[in-house]
């Protein structure tokens, strides 16, 4: 039978690149020094799994590296190496690698041999030396017709004592299957031995007896039958003897065998009428319905193609229904108020809800929750922290908040600017925080929850703050405000959005280019959102940032001035109010102003 | 046919393996770990258990001892599968009550002849 394996391979890489996922957050989460042996094992669990596969499936490339993983981690476990910044990076770093590879494999590119290798060397160099391996090679082993020339004249006879321990049955081994197996390779002669066979009234059905004496005639070697025997190692007493006749030679603990216990020895056969111990047969009628196996499946992964193809389809179908209301409406207020009007009113009524419903359905199906987007941040943040030499906590709350994917995506980027921001300008150096009498760790809080038909998130943190006399000294001296306004604390803080508007002292690789905090602005604006900012100096600095929640669909405002009806975002409509008569003056004759909370 | 229990948390092995013994006319019942594995051996009669070690929420030698402990599963064959640099594991396998073991990585073919070795 063969089987092509290469089927399974989308599954491997899609549960390789999961298992990877973990992998990352886990590493995330370990402290160096502490030992967290539930985390520890499911490292090592998703290394192992990950190594079987692509041993299974030929990727030996991913082979050799997560067997020094799983070695590594296996050595973590057991005690025998610590946990310190140096293994977390390594075993990181091997997992960027992996996942890269994985990634490749999966468009069906080739991979990097070399970064592959340099991953595991630097795997290698924390294992301690007597345990570092110098190759590993796990081939498929392909079953060989050949036969075995080891050692073994052909057509030779074989004979075998065998005498099972009392126990064999409680390990699921039967001596019968035993029996047939060496039938399949040759001509069996069997002869059973029941001296060990107790009085009825002491028999425990569940307890082996019998033992046997085989005559194989076959050309196989002894590895053969070695292997038949394989699973019962250690379950019973076992000869086997090349022979050209004359007694077997037992063990001593075989002995006595009376001679008038042996039966006279049967050709053995393979179908035989009752079973030798008490399993009970099972007939078809009592076979069970097999479980779908599929049951544990509680998602299914659609192309985006089909959810948006489905979105335009409701969007068609929302405006027909809102053309069929209008009908509807015109109808009753033409008097055609019949019974058919009224039902047609019902059902368009009816119409209208559900059409309503299924919107909002097919909506959800494109909300995700946000922690996709955030789950990069862990990583991000431990990185930036090793890089400035600060200590930083993330705290991630709300992250199971949902909304639309393609918001999701876009807002990916202006996150990690914020976040990184946060960590070059925001938090400061440990020396720094201790001397303003904070704890040498810093904390950034990454929240996101739901208010008023928006989504929220939030990012805080409890650095120095924004210098608002630094930003005022910079904008007076670009000329963005006067030398003799005095602006509010928010409004300077809202300059740092300006273009090319950055105090930082010197232009780091991580940021303080200048571009920056504007282009953040100008994408959330693109989305449809706002970004704020709220700061006090020395206690930290807060960004808000307010998106829709979708953008597959905009609510809006019907507008009509003289013949022209226009439409307004309902998200760009800041108020609405009734226009009062007396509340309008006429300037000149020409131009009407309308006057509002006491102003013009 | 014979109905064939098989667990593996990694669902590429499990896919090839029910996609395997399928073809040669088993019934297949699939679990993702242990826990899985006894909740749906406790449903119905399975002939055969082919079980990974290292899984989540419970081990493959765990759902070995907790089998045997059932009287429907006391002579029922169990297999593990398992790498070949662990020989302590076949042995760790054999002392809870294992029949015998498959090496990772298998061939399909050897899969099967593995199979038939245990149901006879």
């Amino acid at each position: 039978m063969s089987i092509d394996l290469s089927q399974f391979h989308q599954t491997f890489f899609e549960e390789s690149l999961e298992g990877l996922e973990t992998m990352e957050t886990g590493l995330l989460n370990l402290s160096p020094g502490e030992v967290e042996t539930e985390a520890v094992n499911t490292l090592f669990r998703v290394a192992h799994s990950i190594k079987g596969g692509s041993a299974m499936f030929g990727f030996s490339a991913i082979t050799s590296l997560t067997h020094v993983m799983e070695t590594l981690l296996d050595h973590v476990r057991a005690g025998r190496a610590g946990i310190d910044r140096l293994l977390v990076d390594a075993l990181l770093a091997a997992v960027d690698c992996l996942t890269e590879t994985v990634l490749a494999m999966k468009d069906g590119g080739g991979h990097d041999d070399r970064h592959i290798a340099a991953s595991e060397a630097q795997l290698q160099s924390l294992l301690p030396a007597h345990s570092r391996i110098e190759v590993f090679r796990a081939p498929v082993r392909e079953p060989t017709d050949e036969p075995e020339g080891k050692g073994v004249a052909i057509g030779a006879t074989w004979r075998i004592g065998f005498r099972p321990f009392p126990h064999l049955f409680k390990t699921g081994n039967d001596p019968l299957r035993l029996l047939r197996a060496l039938a399949g390779v040759g001509k069996l002669a069997v002869s059973a031995d029941i001296s060990r066979l107790p009085a009825f009234g002491d028999l425990d059905p569940e307890s082996c007896y019998l033992g046997w004496d085989l005559t194989l005639d076959s050309d196989v070697g002894r590895e053969t039958i070695g292997e038949v025997f394989e699973w019962v190692d250690g379950d019973c007493d076992l000869v086997i003897t090349p022979s050209s006749g004359g007694p077997i030679p037992l063990p001593e603990s075989m002995l006595p065998v009376p001679e008038a216990d042996h039966h006279e020895p049967v050709l053995y056969d393979p179908h035989p009428s009752g079973h030798a111990h008490g399993e009970p047969s099972r007939t078809g009628s009592e076979r069970r319905q097999p479980v779908s196996p599929g049951a544990e499946a509680s998602s299914i992964r659609v192309s985006i193609q089909k959810i948006d193809a489905l979105i335009n389809l409701v969007g068609e179908l929302v405006i027909t229904q809102s053309m069929l209301s209008q009908c509807g409406q015109d109808l009753s207020s033409q008097g055609a108020d019949n019974s058919i009007g009224g039902r047609l009113r019902d059902g368009l009524a009816q119409l209208a809800r559900n059409t309503r419903e299924l919107q909002e359905s097919v909506l959800g199906i494109r909300m995700v929750p946000i922690s996709f987007s955030f789950n990069r941040f862990p990583r991000l943040v431990r990185d930036l922290g090793h890089k400035l030499r600060k200590n930083v906590e993330l705290r991630v709350s709300g992250e199971n908040t949902e909304l639309d994917k393609t918001v999701m995506e876009k807002i990916g980027d202006p996150l990690v600017h914020l976040i990184r921001n946060a960590l070059d300008h925001g938090i400061e150096t440990p020396e720094e925080r201790r001397a303003a009498g904070k704890p040498d760790t810093g904390v950034l809080h990454l929240n996101a929850y739901h208010s008023g038909g928006r989504i929220l998130i939030e990012i805080a943190d409890d650095g120095a703050g924004i210098d608002s006399r630094k930003i005022l000294a910079r904008a007076r001296a670009r000329g963005l405000i006067a030398e003799g306004d005095s602006p509010s604390e928010d409004r300077i803080h809202d300059l740092i959005f300006q273009p090319g508007f950055s105090t930082a002292a010197e232009v780091t690789d991580i940021s303080g280019r200048g571009v920056g905090l504007d282009v953040v602005r100008r994408n959330i604006k693109d989305l449809g959102g706002v970004v704020e900012v709220r700061s006090r100096a020395g206690q930290g600095s807060t960004f808000l940032i307010k998106l829709p929640l979708t953008l597959a669909i905009l609510d809006g405002q019907l507008i009509r001035v003289g013949e022209h009806v226009y439409v307004i975002p309902l998200v760009s409509i800041i108020e609405s109010l009734q226009v009062r008569k007396d509340r309008v003056s006429s300037l000149a004759g020409t131009a009407e102003l309308y006057q509002l909370r006491n102003e013009y | 046919m014979a109905t064939i229990l098989t667990v593996d948390d990694s669902a590429s092995i499990r896919q090839m393996v029910s996609f395997t013994l399928r073809g040669a006319g088993y019934e297949v019942l699939e679990a993702v770990d242990g826990e899985d594995a006894l909740n749906k051996a406790r449903v119905g009669p399975v002939n055969l258990v082919l079980t990974d070690l290292y899984m989540p929420k419970m081990d493959g030698i765990t759902l070995i001892r907790e089998l045997r402990k059932l009287p429907t599963y006391r002579f029922v064959p169990m297999l593990t599968l398992t790498t070949e640099s662990s020989p302590e594991r076949k042995a760790e396998g054999k002392a809870v009550g294992a029949t015998g073991w498959l090496v990772k990585p298998f061939h399909p073919d050897r899969l099967l002849a593995t199979i038939e070795k245990a149901l006879g």
